[in-house]
């Protein structure tokens, strides 16, 4: 299970337009898209896209992460970097997209943590090694484990696709 | 079992005699809508038949509506790509529902299919964009999804993972005073439920002062109740949806109606009396931010927007340019006009909307997404502030995370440009 470092800590309501402004729209593929994460956080985006920050690191969040538009290039992006993200909620379309696309993502109500704080999330909790606290993880929606299970959206389709086309 | 208006299309669209909230559907798709980001729609399909030994064939082009509005005519080589790889697709797929890049059928997606009837009460609509939510005004079930899942929804013809979601009912009484409009009523809802408030649920709208509003109304608060964070809002249909879908739709058979039962649950109930609102701001960089416009009158403004799917419609069109006509934008500051779409263009066209503005010194830009999301077309300098009658007014949403928005009706945004600092629409005659 994941385990690393925060690397960025936000409040509540933290927008699609601020994990990915829509002046980058027009890039849309998941290989093109982790370059614009977070881009007018110039510091972050360029601690990014240095390569600054291992794969595996966390971002904590308020409620409502990734309110706003349904552009699936916010969750694409934070994928690229291998990130998991903790939030105390998240809207619904992001929190979709993620599952969709298999970025790794956690609900926890009432995480606690600031940045460089050392995490693990481990079976229904995450730790706060620095802090020495654990917060409680609140499960996905019922019926999306299926599609985590299967690595993302594309292959549990394909294979919705081939059972309905062998019926 | 007595069901919300959701409960009983979706029990309806899965052939269930009923559903309760949290059952888990897999619903199949009336209309399926995608912008220019069908371009990731496609790249996911195709990726979805790869190895499968199939030809990749979407489950119904005639189910499927795309049109160009987010960056129209290209502002990049990129985007005109991207628009290629489109229209190549539209014409392998015989996908017919396409509004392309024309002054004739164009416009912005959520004003489009209204316009053109592919919106109908009772179904399912699904689109890759968080305000689909607008068509609930039909009485559709209608909300934002991401690319993926769209390429999922061409595949199979079904959502998946639908889990039918608790309603909010939403009861306005009483008539709107003068300058007051459903723009600063939705404004008002969403303070009032903040930007999270209505998450994962539905918002239902009923009340005289809903039964008396025509659709460009209605389509003004659905279009806006995904900033409360709903996944949808509705209109139970009655005799206005009736006379849309006949007069500016053009159907010629429309589905049989239905609505809530009077005794179904729901989550919780707001009530409003509309005559106690006044005009409304959301002021940055959040929705939910909202004031009277006695807290933020005097404030300066570099741009004023009217237009976008919220307020881009004929009836805002006839409000601005009753207050600009014979007026002057004033000096410092540049009001931007964007019709909802072409057909909304020559019907101001003709009845001297657009000439009474652009006499007045706005700029009246093509039907599209334009400022509204920053990308395309009037941009924000730094430090500047704006006020629109847009849906955002998030950090960095007009292209300048500097920048200020303000979101106001297009009553209040017109009394504006003429003063140049945010204006009470009651104080300007
Ligand atoms: S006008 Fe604005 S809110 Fe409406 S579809 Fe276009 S970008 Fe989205």
């Amino acid at each position: 299970m994941a385990k690393g470092k925060v690397v960025r800590e936000f409040g509540d309501d933290v927008s699609t337009d601020i994990i990915y402004p829509g002046r980058f729209m027009a890039t849309v593929l998941p290989t093109e898209t982790p370059q614009f994460a977070f881009a007018d956080d110039a510091e972050f985006n360029k601690m990014l896209k240095a390569k600054e920050v291992a794969p595996g690191s966390f971002i904590v969040a308020g409620k409502n992460f990734g309110c706003g538009s349904s552009r699936e290039q916010a969750a694409s992006c934070i994928k690229g970097y291998d990130f998991t993200v903790i939030a105390r909620h998240y809207a619904r379309i992001f929190l979709q997209n993620s599952i969709n696309v298999g970025l790794d993502m956690v609900i926890c109500p009432a995480i606690e943590a600031a940045e460089g704080d050392e995490l693990e999330v481990a079976a229904g909790k995450v730790l706060n090694h620095t802090s020495g606290k654990s917060f409680p993880i609140e499960p996905l929606p019922k019926a999306r484990q299926a599609i985590i299970d299967a690595g993302g959206l594309i292959p549990y389709t394909r294979r919705l696709l081939l059972e309905r086309a062998g019926r | 079992m007595a069901m919300t208006y959701v409960q009983k299309l979706l029990a309806r669209a899965c052939g269930k005699r009923e559903v309760a909230v949290g059952d888990v559907l897999e619903p199949p798709v009336h209309l399926a809508m995608s912008h220019e980001n069908a371009a990731l729609v496609l790249n996911q399909f195709n990726e979805i038949f790869q190895g499968t030994g199939r030809e990749a064939k979407v489950w119904d082009p005639d189910r499927i509506a795309i049109i160009f509005d987010h960056r129209v005519p290209a502002e990049s080589s990129k985007t005109a790509s991207n628009q290629k790889k489109v229209r190549e697709f539209v014409g392998q797929q015989g996908i017919r529902k396409f509004h392309d890049i024309r002054g004739d059928v164009g416009g912005i997606c959520h004003q489009i299919l209204p316009e053109n009837g592919y919106v109908k009460p009772g179904s399912v609509v699904v689109g890759t964009d968080s305000h689909t939510t607008t068509h609930g005004a039909l009485g559709a079930f209608a909300f934002g999804i991401g690319a993926t899942e769209m390429a999922s929804v061409w595949t199979l013809g079904n959502i998946l993972n639908v889990e039918v979601p608790g309603t909010i009912k939403v009861v306005v009484n009483g008539r709107f005073r003068e300058s007051v409009y459903p723009k600063d009523l939705i404004l008002h809802l969403i303070g009032t439920l903040t930007a999270e408030g209505a998450n994962f649920k539905v918002i239902e709208f009923h009340g005289e002062a809903i039964r008396g509003m025509e659709t460009s109304g209605r389509l003004v608060l659905c279009n806006m109740t995904v900033e409360a964070g709903a996944t949808a809002g509705l209109v139970p249909p009655d005799e206005e949806t009736r006379s849309y879908l006949r007069d500016e739709a053009g159907l010629k058979e429309i589905p049989e109606f239905f609505g809530p039962d009077g005794s179904a649950v729901y989550d919780h109930v707001v009530e409003i009396d509309a005559a106690r609102l006044e005009p409304q701001i959301a002021c940055p960089h959040a929705v939910d931010n909202v004031k009277g416009i006695g807290a933020v009158a005097g404030k300066k403004v570099h741009q004023i927007v009217v237009g976008s799917c919220t307020n881009g419609r004929l009836d805002d069109l006839e409000i601005a340019a009753k207050i600009l006509k014979g007026k002057r934008v004033a000096d410092g500051t540049r009001m931007l006009v964007f019709p909802a779409s072409w057909r909304i263009y020559h019907q101001a066209m003709d009845r001297g909307y657009l000439r009474d503005l652009m006499e007045a010194g706005a700029v009246v830009c093509n039907p599209g997404c334009g400022p509204c999301l920053g990308i395309h077309q009037g941009a924000l300098g730094d430090g500047e502030t704006a006020l629109a009658t847009t849906n955002r007014n998030f950090k960095g949403r007009m292209g300048n995370p500097t920048a200020e928005v303000y979101l106001s009706s297009t009553a209040v945004a017109a009394a504006s440009a003429i003063t140049g600092v945010i204006t009470d629409p009651r104080e300007v005659h």
